[in-house]
């Protein structure tokens, strides 16, 4: 049997129309005999394909392209322009209205946001450096290198005013300014990737969306500095991103953009990837410089500033990746441009990864000053089955609670840290009225237990007394004096910790203490739990008047607690119970409730 | 690179290169490939776009991306056309993906159930 390549099916219509479609059938035979198609093209007639008001509808196989309402002088048209060369005819497809408003732009998520750190994450190729290029990739490192002084670039960088996006939020173009002017021939340039935060991943999204715009970065830095060597340091578990880093850092050499004499100037600069092994502490500046060195990723005391005695005992400027994807941008639109974004003393954008009780988890990037309430609301969707808003959570395990009163504070970097909490790398975590505060206090001081490095005292044993302290709570054997034992604990690893890991730790705790002090109160006088969450604290009765005596919950409970005859209401061994839940879910007509 | 006006060169050619019809039917497939997209199944997607395609006898680039921030949306992909009008499918599956590739790009019909805009309800 012949295989044809390509079919066309032209619909008979109803009775009326078949005069006309042996017109067009015949005209198809005709052309297709002509173009000497006859091997390749097979013209199959067909009842009503009822795909039709009008008649006269051509489908076109292996595409299955349909096309409607053909005129015989069309014909010659499908022949030449799809039957020969492959290109379907568009205008005569059916019904072509389509609205044009079907993009992820124009959804309400992202019309809210300004986007210059993350502006061709989800637009360009990351794999591709001629797309960065075609969205104006190393026009500022261009720029920067054949037409300005290197104390130019700092000045842009300083009167932007753009600060840290790592946390701490301190002035870039200063540390930039004090590592120009340390004494040195050799300087380098770090990029803190080492992204730890639990629930924040803006960082990632930039590496591996748009990893040019971090190399053109580091490079503009390393020329405003006077370096000439820069260090990526990433953590090995984002594969992705390292891969997508290596891919961008060869193609830039490839052009010339990385390497000596960039531009055919006499800057020099090259770059390099370090991976880390997942260490948390490593993210704080001083230990991810001992770790590049090869040693073990602990912290050091500062002064010295890395400013002043960074990696390799040389001036070092290390930057956030965040901070880094902002600078291509400031220097290709100017320092004002960046300024009238945001607020006066935080000018900018941030990026916040949102996640937790809230209808739109992902990745948003505001200008500064935005309300909480507008990205929890407004961008986020709001909290999710209708439940209260409870705190949100900024900044990690190093950041505290915020509660509703403050929903309507502009997120800077001051208005966080007044009210306990810190601007961080910016996760962003909201709690409903389901979450325990004393429960999600004991989650972050468990991340830092597990994360302290060890070297100092504060933070190794403080910590972990505190987590014991917040558990011992949790499971209802607190005592009223153990929260001042909080304070003064939290107090002395504040004070006393050596880096900003334990310098930090106890916000978490502080923050709750200061505004959910009542349900610390609660767990400890009353032993309940009200959000429910402390298996400890809680209490499965079964209401006798709703009880059918079916035996479900019974069959359901691993321990043997429940008992009862049929048909006849049930009870609970309370001390025989281990609060499991499994007679809550067994029970078909809602008799048990957990109190 | 030598000079910004060498770069500036470099640029008008990439643009001209990723706005080009390369492709018989003037559309280009661009799936969203990060860490989010990956997770979600994006490579699957990417292997039924290009086995619908193939079995059309139809050729169309496909590109990756980054990240948009709404990892929970993906896999995710977007069809622009020869006007530069871009569709955003999302939580796309192979079975959506013959759909899109049948209805979208042989017919010219946008696939609404499956956009972004059909998720808005939600957001």
């Amino acid at each position: 049997m012949h295989i044809y390549k390509t079919h066309v099916l032209v619909c008979e219509g109803n009775v009326d129309a078949i005069k006309y479609s042996y017109d067009i059938f015949n005209e198809f035979e005709y052309g297709i005999k002509k173009n000497k198609l006859t091997n390749e093209v097979k013209i199959i007639k067909t009842k009503c394909l009822e795909l039709c008001e009008n008649n006269s509808i051509i489908i076109v196989y292996p595409e299955g392209a349909i096309y409607e309402n053909v005129q015989r002088n069309d014909v010659d048209e499908i022949i030449n322009e799809h039957l020969l060369k492959g290109r379907i005819v568009k205008r005569l497809l059916v019904n072509k209205s389509n609205e044009n408003n079907n993009s992820y732009e124009t959804a309400d998520f992202f019309k809210k946001q300004t986007r210059i750190a993350l502006r061709n994450c989800g637009v360009i190729n990351p794999e591709i450096i001629d797309e960065y290029i075609a969205y104006d990739g190393y026009k500022a490192l261009g720029t920067v290198v054949t037409t300005m002084e290197p104390e130019e670039v700092i000045d842009i960088i300083l009167e932007s005013g753009i600060r840290g996006r790592g946390g701490a939020g301190f002035l870039t173009g200063k540390k930039w300014l004090f590592t120009a002017k340390a004494k040195g021939n050799i300087k380098y340039v770090c990029c803190n990737a080492d992204e730890g935060d639990p629930g924040a991943f803006m960082d990632r999204s930039v590496l591996e969306g748009d990893p040019h715009s971090i190399i053109e970065a580091m490079a503009i830095a390393g020329y405003a500095i006077g370096s000439n060597q820069g260090y990526i340091y990433v953590r090995a578990e984002y594969p992705v991103a390292v891969q997508r880093l290596n891919i961008a850092i060869s193609q830039a050499k490839k052009l010339g953009l990385l390497g000596s004499n960039i531009f055919k100037s006499n800057f020099t600069f090259n770059l390099e990837l370090r991976l880390g092994a997942g260490a948390f502490v490593c993210g704080e500046e001083t230990a991810l410089m001992t770790s590049i060195e090869g040693k073990r990723g602990e912290p050091r005391p500062r002064p010295p500033f890395p400013a002043i005695k960074g990696l390799f005992q040389k001036p070092t400027v290390l930057n956030n990746v965040e901070t880094l994807a902002n600078i291509p941008m400031i220097i290709n639109k100017g320092a004002k441009w960046f300024k009238s974004i945001g607020t006066l003393s935080s000018p900018g954008t941030k990026v916040f990864a949102i996640g937790g009780k809230i209808n739109n988890t992902g990745l948003v990037e505001i200008p500064m000053g935005t309300t909480l309430r507008e990205v929890i609301y407004d961008i986020g969707g709001g909290i999710p089955n209708g439940k209260k808003f409870k705190a949100a959570q900024t900044g990690g395990p190093s950041g505290g609670c915020i509660p509703t009163q403050y929903l309507d504070i502009p997120i800077e970097y001051e208005t966080l840290s007044n009210i306990g909490s810190m601007m961080g790398s910016g996760g962003l975590i909201v709690m409903d009225e389901d979450n325990c505060m004393v429960d999600i206090a004991k989650f972050f001081l468990e991340f830092s237990v597990d994360e302290s490095c060890g070297k100092c005292p504060p933070c190794r044993i403080g910590t972990k007394r505190m987590y014991e302290i917040l558990e011992k709570i949790t499971k209802g054997k607190g005592e009223m004096d153990d929260i001042s034992k909080l304070e003064e604990l939290a107090k002395v690893t504040q004070s006393a910790s050596l880096c900003g890991l334990g310098k930090t730790a106890a916000n978490p705790i502080l923050s709750t203490l200061k505004y959910f002090r009542n349900e610390y109160e609660e767990h400890i006088l009353e032993k309940k739990c009200k959000a429910g969450v402390c298996k400890e604290l809680l209490d499965y009765l079964i209401i006798e008047k709703d009880c059918k005596g079916c035996t479900k919950c019974k069959k359901a409970c691993p321990v043997n607690a429940i008992s009862g005859a049929i048909k006849k209401p049930h009870v609970i061994d309370q001390n025989a119970c281990i609060k499991c839940g499994a007679c809550l879910e067994a029970c078909p007509f809602d008799a048990i409730i957990r109190k | 690179m030598e000079s910004l006006k060498e770069l500036n060169k470099f640029k008008n050619i990439a643009i001209k290169n990723m706005n080009a019809k390369k492709n018989n039917q003037g559309y280009k497939i661009i799936i969203g490939m990060a860490t989010c997209g990956i997770a979600a199944g994006g490579k699957k997607i990417m292997k039924a776009f290009k086995e619908a395609l193939k079995i059309r006898n139809i050729h169309i680039p496909i590109s990756i991306t980054g990240c948009v921030g709404v990892c929970r949306l993906e896999p995710m992909a977007d069809i622009i056309d020869e006007k530069g009008n871009k569709t955003t499918y999302i939580m796309l599956t192979p079975e959506k993906v013959t759909k899109i590739v049948q209805s979208h790009i042989i017919n010219g019909q946008i696939v609404a159930e499956y956009t972004i805009n059909s998720a808005n309800s939600i957001f």
